[in-house]
């Protein structure tokens, strides 16, 4: 398969960039939102234009009445949700909880997958514990309880969790924390009893949870896939959060490059263009170059990823990581640039950093995966 | 089956059947490599029978037509091809200018005439080509060279010097660039061809910091060219020129290149059993970016074939692909320690890892210098004002 979007792709690249540059754009989502201290952190309202536009239900399969296409399609609307900052759930939801649901039964699927194809639900996922991404480590309890489990224990970095009608929650049902085996996944409604949220906002204007489950008591129906064969899930999970944050990431690097190189050619000083600069031109040619490869190998991933080849979560770690390292250097290369101006709050390039840097974080950093290529390569 | 499949299936028997196991190990030395050309020997029996069935079969250049000596094979053929190469580490059976610079050009370029005669002569190995661009004064200011052919009528009387021709002192024939008309920089160049054997043609090879001289300086001295040695238009040499850029660029980009991908952490921890947690956190880091860099290669390749890739992007992967060869040099000598920096002894391949790290230093200068590759992203695909 080529590495580049077909005639397909490309059409919905059109119609994706195209819809968040309108209605996901700065000033109405993520200015907006912020700046009334929204509880959420997004819009609903967008939520369900974006299920209109058939985004929402880009991985469900056909059968369960989504569209039935891949990570590369999802990367597509990703992107363009990057470049414009657009708060929303979708990388949550239609991306890390589809993938979850996709490997649920009808019971479960059924429960949830239309209310997400409608934009009407919103799903989170509670991996994390502790400030740092460690997913080998689940030290969140589920034991059995009568008929089902009850779930003890903490998550943190939940995004969205309190706007979140369902949470894939995973715990540890045998074994030792830092067991690979023994992990299930439980699909957690939010108004399940002895389930606390201390919803918290972040640098970026998305809101988190720290979750405390409290002795949450479930039925045996809210396990997502097979009990104590959670990891190959949780994997699958991860591999489709990572190569969509990647996705994401490629956006927000082209939207602070893109603005970047504009100011270039506007911002004049000593007489000139500061864009004239050799300085400055070395700086941006160098940074387009890493954005490049950044997106290349995120379309690679993609494409691996919707082959179920064997490699594709190294490359889905080495598209967290390039982009990570891509996207940090172009947002911190656009506040440079833009001088004073990038330091203030009502120009955009400042929010580019603040969103790379959680994103950043997300479902694992540059460090996390740079070690796990190593240790995928054999060292 | 998709004929793809049906040809890949084809060409992994043919590959078997073909490709003798000694040439499916890596290259050691320069000698593994065959260039071909009047001088030319091979070094064993099996690198001859590997060359003369790929030229056979017209592999030696898989993608060119027939009528020139190519096998033909479409994109995506020539793409399933590599892959099986790749697979069973086959070594490119003929390696050459020709085929990688002049050929190119002599496709876009060249009279009926010129390709049916040099482009089967390069495809079955027969003319080892090398390329006279850059001069003792012009050096990344290529277009500034005073090399100058003087009309004679039926020929040009050349006079002047180039320096880093590669392998000239073992090459047949010579593409180069003369200036014919001194009024006009960019349109007074003509791209010629000819014999290295012409009376009036010298080469002195350089020592390298790597101890070897793959490099010449060439002297013209009254060389008689014959006036229908050139290719384009007379005092258009240029425009050749400017295309045959773009390919050296991709070429040492190593955008077709899976072997600088990862490999040496494992490597190291075979040898070493542990390693140095630095070390380890920067091999890392460098296998993320060599193995998304190998994406960019196949994505760049793929756009390529569509006419889908930025025209200037092959200056950013001849930026990107040898800044990183270099920094992969940097690290197997860091990685090799005190046994890398052997020079001549038996177990170091007469010191092959300290001699390769210093020749890597001239890939970020060969073909375009790093700065002049940023000069150009920015001017051509950045479009940043008085670039």
């Amino acid at each position: 398969m080529p590495l580049y979007h077909d005639d397909d792709q490309t059409m919905l690249a059109d119609t994706a960039r195209q819809f968040m540059a309108e209605e996901g754009a700065i000033a109405k989502q993520l200015r907006h939102w912020r700046d009334r201290e929204c509880k959420d952190g997004f819009g609903h309202a967008l939520w369900k234009q974006m299920a209109e536009m058939g985004f929402t239900g880009i991985l469900v399969p056909e059968a369960d009445g989504g569209l039935g296409m891949g990570h590369v399609e999802a990367g597509i609307v990703l992107e363009e949700i990057g470049r414009n900052l657009t708060p929303s759930p979708f990388l949550t939801s239609s991306v890390v909880a589809a993938t979850a649901l996709g490997q649920a039964g009808d019971e479960l699927r059924g429960r949830y997958l239309p209310g997400l194809i409608a934009g009407e639900s919103v799903f989170a996922v509670a991996i994390d514990e502790g400030a740092k991404h460690r997913p080998e480590r689940i030290a969140t309890r589920a034991e059995k309880s009568g008929n089902g489990f009850r779930l003890s224990g903490r998550k943190d970095f939940v995004v969205q969790g309190a706007s979140a009608d369902m949470i894939v929650v995973a715990a540890r049902t045998s074994g030792a924390d830092d067991d690979a085996d023994g992990v299930t996944l439980f699909a957690v409604p939010k108004d399940a009893a002895g389930l606390n949220h201390d919803s918290v906002r972040l640098v970026d204007s998305a809101m988190a949870s720290h979750l405390t489950l409290d002795g949450v008591e479930l039925d045996g129906d809210a396990v997502i896939g097979e009990v104590d064969g959670g990891r190959e899930v949780l994997n699958r999970m991860l591999d489709a959060g990572r190569v969509g944050a990647a996705a994401e990431g490629v956006g927000v690097a082209r939207g602070a490059m893109d603005m970047t190189v504009d100011y270039l050619k506007q911002r004049k000083q000593f007489g000139k263009l500061i864009g004239e600069f050799q300085a400055l031109q070395h700086r941006a040619a160098h940074l387009y170059s890493e954005v490049e490869i950044a997106r290349a190998v995120t379309i690679k991933a993609q494409q691996l990823l919707d082959a179920g080849a064997q490699n594709a979560s190294l490359m889905a770690s080495v598209a967290k990581a390039k982009v990570g390292k891509a996207a940090g250097l172009a947002v911190k290369e656009g506040v440079q640039m833009h001088g004073g101006i990038g330091m203030t709050d009502e120009y955009d390039i400042g929010l580019y950093m603040k969103r790379d840097r959680a994103l950043a974080e997300f479902l694992g950093d540059v460090h996390y995966h740079a070690g796990r290529v190593a240790e995928l390569s054999g060292y | 089956m998709s004929d793809l499949d049906t040809f890949r299936a084809e060409t992994r028997a043919w590959l078997e059947a073909n490709c003798p196991p000694e040439m499916r190990e890596p290259v050691q030395g320069e000698d593994d490599v065959y260039w071909g050309g009047r001088k030319a020997t091979f070094k064993s029996e099996a690198q001859k029978a590997w060359f003369e069935a790929c030229r056979d079969k017209g592999y030696t250049v898989p993608a060119w037509p027939r009528e020139y000596g190519g096998a033909g094979l479409s994109p995506a053929e020539a793409k399933v091809l590599r892959e099986e190469m790749a697979r069973i580490n086959a070594r490119p059976p003929l390696s050459s200018f020709g085929i990688w610079m002049l050929g190119p050009a002599l496709l876009k370029f060249g009279t009926e005439e010129q390709k049916r005669k040099y482009l089967n002569e390069i495809a079955r190995g027969e003319i080892r080509w090398c390329q006279g661009y850059s001069e003792p004064g012009s050096g990344s200011d290529l277009v500034s060279l005073q090399t100058f052919g003087e009309d004679k009528g039926d020929h040009w009387v050349v006079n002047g010097q180039k320096i880093w021709t590669s392998y000239a002192d073992k090459a047949d024939w010579i593409f180069c660039l003369v200036r014919t008309d001194k009024t006009n920089k960019y349109q007074g160049i003509t791209f010629m061809l000819f014999d290295m054997e012409s009376p009036g043609v010298s080469t002195k090879p350089i020592l390298l910091i790597s101890g070897n001289s793959p490099f010449c300086e060439t002297f013209f001295d009254d060389v008689k060219v014959p006036k229908d040695q050139y290719v384009g238009e007379i005092n258009r040499g240029w425009d050749v020129a400017k295309y045959l850029l773009g390919h050296e660029r991709e070429m040492i980009s190593g955008a077709d290149n899976s072997e600088r991908g990862a490999g040496i952490g494992a490597m190291l921890k075979r040898q070493a059993g542990e390693l140095d947690p630095v070390l380890r956190a920067e091999l890392a880091m460098f296998d993320v970016d060599a193995l998304a860099f190998s994406a960019m290669g196949e994505k760049f390749l793929d756009e390529i074939k569509v006419g889908k890739a930025h025209p200037a992007q092959p200056n950013m992967m001849k930026y990107a692909g040898t800044e990183l060869n270099k920094r992969r040099h940097e690290l197997l000598m860091a990685a090799g320690g005190s046994a890398a920096l052997e020079w001549d002894s038996e177990e170091s391949r007469g010191g092959a890892a300290a001699r390769s790290w210093l020749r890597t230093k001239a890939n970020s200068i060969e073909g375009g210098t790093s700065e002049v590759m940023l000069n150009v992203i920015a001017k051509r695909i950045l479009e940043l004002p008085g670039a």
